[in-house]
C-alpha cells in the first residue's frame, strides 16, 4: 500500500532532529507538524515573523494578528517570539533554518524544483519558496509521485519555471524515498512504501537514479 | 511637530500624485493599512506601482484599488486568493513583477537603509535572474537586486505614543516594519495612541524617525482568511 498524505508527512517527520528549526510548506508538509517525534523540541518557524508555532487555536483564542504563512489562524507556545518578514528571511536566507519541507510540481534528476508558475495558468506567485531553497541547509520535497494525469514527477529535467536550481537533498512521494548525500551526486532510491517494488518505481519515474535498497 | 491627523484623507495630503510608487505594508490581510488604503481609493489617484507582498483579495485590501483600476504595477510575492487579479492580469491589464518574498523584504529594508543594491542567491537559475547581474563569491553564484525606495509608505501598527514610535502586534508586524523605512515620507494609521514615555524604550519595535503621519484608524474588524481551530477536550 503507498503511503497516504500523513503517512508521506511521518517519513519527513523521521528526518526531524533535536533542536532543529524548521519551516513547513503548505499542504502535505504542514501534516509534518503532527508528526514531530515525542520528547523532541523542533521549533517552527512562519515566514511572516514568527518562531514557534503552536497549535490551532481554540475558538475563543482565534486572534486576526496571529496567522501563518498559509494565512490559517494559529496560536503562540511559551518559547514563541516575533519578528518582521526582513529579519524573518534573514533568518531563512542566512542559513539559520535547519531544514524546510516543501510540495513540488516538478523535481528534475539533478536536484532543480518547479512549484510555483504554470505559465498560462497559475500566476500565484513565489512567496517564499525561492528564499526558501536558496537558503535553508537540506531541502526536503513530498509529494504524490505522479500528478494527477499519471505523469511522473520526478523527471530527467524539469519543463516548468523553477523555483530552483541543484536544492533538492530529500524527495518522498507516497511510493518511495529519494535521498542524495550531496549536491554533486545522483539521488538513489532508498527506501519504498509498505508493497511497493522497486519495478514499480522505476515504472512511474523517467528521472534517472541509483537503487541503494537496504533489504528490509 | 503634531504627527497626529485627523483622519486618513487628512493625512495624505499632498502626498498622492499620478504615478507614484507606494510601499505597502501587511501580510495577506494581516495587518494591512485599511484606513489608508481607503482614503487612497477615495483621492482617485492612478497609474500606481505598488510594492506590497500580496494584492489583498478581491474587494478587500489593496483588492480596492485593483477594482477601481488605479493600479498600473504591483511588486508581490504571492497573488492567489484574487480573482480580479488575475483577471487583469491575464488581460494585459496590470503590470506584476514577481518577486520572491524575501528579496522583497531584503529590498525594502536595504532601500530604506540607503543601500541602491544587493547580491542573493535566491532566484539564482530561475525567471526571476533574468537580466540580473550575476556575481560569484567564493564559488556561489549570485544575483544583484535593488533597493526599493518609494514616494510613500503605508503601514499599520498596533500602537504609536505621540512621537511616533511604534509598536506592531504579534505576526501583524510582517512587511510594516521594513515597508516603513523604504519611502520618503511614512504615513502610518494605528489601533491606540498612547501618551509619549508611557511605551518602554527598549520595547519600541521602530523608532519615531519613520512615522512622519500618524492617525488612529480604530475600531478595526480584522479579516481572516483562513479560520482554523481545534476543539477542546472534554473534561
Amino acid at each position: 500500500m503507498p503511503w497516504d498524505r500523513n503517512q508521506i508527512a511521518a517519513r519527513a517527520a523521521q528526518e526531524l532532529r533535536d533542536g532543529y528549526y524548521v519551516n513547513l510548506g503548505i499542504g502535505i508538509p504542514t501534516l509534518v507538524a503532527n508528526n514531530i517525534p515525542a520528547g523532541m523540541t523542533v521549533t517552527l518557524q512562519s515566514e511572516n515573523g514568527m518562531l514557534g508555532i503552536g497549535p490551532f487555536p481554540y475558538d475563543d483564542e482565534v486572534d486576526p494578528d496571529l496567522i501563518n504563512a498559509g494565512k490559517q489562524t494559529i496560536s503562540e507556545l511559551a518559547s514563541t517570539s516575533y519578528f518582521s518578514s526582513s529579519d524573518s528571511f534573514a533568518m531563512i536566507r542566512g542559513g539559520h533554518i535547519d531544514l524546510t519541507v516543501l510540495g513540488a510540481m516538478e523535481i528534475a534528476e539533478n536536484g532543480d524544483i518547479a512549484n510555483w508558475m504554470i505559465p498560462g495558468k497559475m500566476i500565484k506567485g513565489m512567496g517564499g519558496a525561492m528564499d526558501l531553497v536558496a537558503g535553508v541547509k537540506k531541502i526536503i520535497v513530498v509529494m504524490e509521485h505522479n500528478s494527477k494525469a499519471g505523469d511522473p514527477k520526478f523527471i530527467p529535467a524539469c519543463t516548468l519555471p523553477l523555483t530552483g536550481k541543484n536544492v533538492v537533498d530529500m524527495i518522498i512521494t507516497d511510493l518511495c524515498v529519494f535521498h542524495r548525500v550531496d549536491h554533486d551526486s545522483p539521488f538513489r532510491l532508498i527506501e519504498l512504501a509498505p508493497g511497493v517494488t522497486a519495478e514499480e518505481v522505476r515504472a512511474k519515474t523517467t528521472a534517472h537514479y541509483e537503487e541503494a535498497l537496504v533489504a528490509a | 511637530m503634531q504627527k497626529l491627523y485627523p483622519d486618513a484623507a487628512a493625512a495624505l495630503d499632498g502626498l498622492l500624485f499620478d504615478g507614484m510608487t507606494i510601499c505597502a505594508g501587511g501580510f495577506g490581510l494581516c495587518g494591512i493599512p485599511e484606513r489608508l488604503i481607503d482614503a487612497i481609493q477615495a483621492s482617485g489617484v492612478k497609474d500606481l506601482t505598488i510594492a506590497s507582498n500580496n494584492a489583498g483579495i478581491d474587494n478587500e485590501g489593496l483588492g480596492k484599488l485593483l477594482r477601481t483600476r488605479q493600479v498600473k504595477k504591483m511588486i508581490s510575492s504571492y497573488v492567489g486568493e484574487n480573482k480580479e487579479f488575475e483577471r487583469q492580469y491575464l488581460a494585459g491589464e496590470l503590470e506584476v513583477e514577481f518577486c520572491p518574498q524575501g528579496t522583497l523584504a531584503e529590498r525594502c529594508r536595504a532601500g530604506g537603509a540607503g543601500i541602491p543594491g544587493f547580491y542573493t542567491k535566491t532566484g539564482v537559475g530561475t525567471k526571476v535572474a533574468e537580466g540580473k547581474e550575476v556575481k560569484n563569491f567564493d564559488g556561489q553564484d549570485y544575483i544583484l537586486e535593488r533597493g526599493i525606495f518609494a514616494d510613500l509608505a503605508i503601514v499599520k501598527a498596533w500602537r504609536a505614543d505621540e512621537s511616533g514610535n511604534l509598536q506592531f502586534r504579534k505576526t501583524a508586524r510582517n512587511f510594516n516594519q521594513p515597508m516603513a523605512t523604504a519611502a520618503k515620507i511614512c504615513v502610518v494609521e494605528v489601533e491606540e495612541i498612547v501618551p509619549t514615555g508611557s511605551m518602554d524604550p527598549d520595547a519600541i519595535h521602530l523608532p519615531s524617525i519613520y512615522a512622519k503621519r500618524m492617525i488612529v484608524g480604530a475600531p478595526y474588524d480584522k479579516k481572516i482568511e483562513f479560520r482554523t481551530t481545534r476543539q477542546r477536550e472534554a473534561a
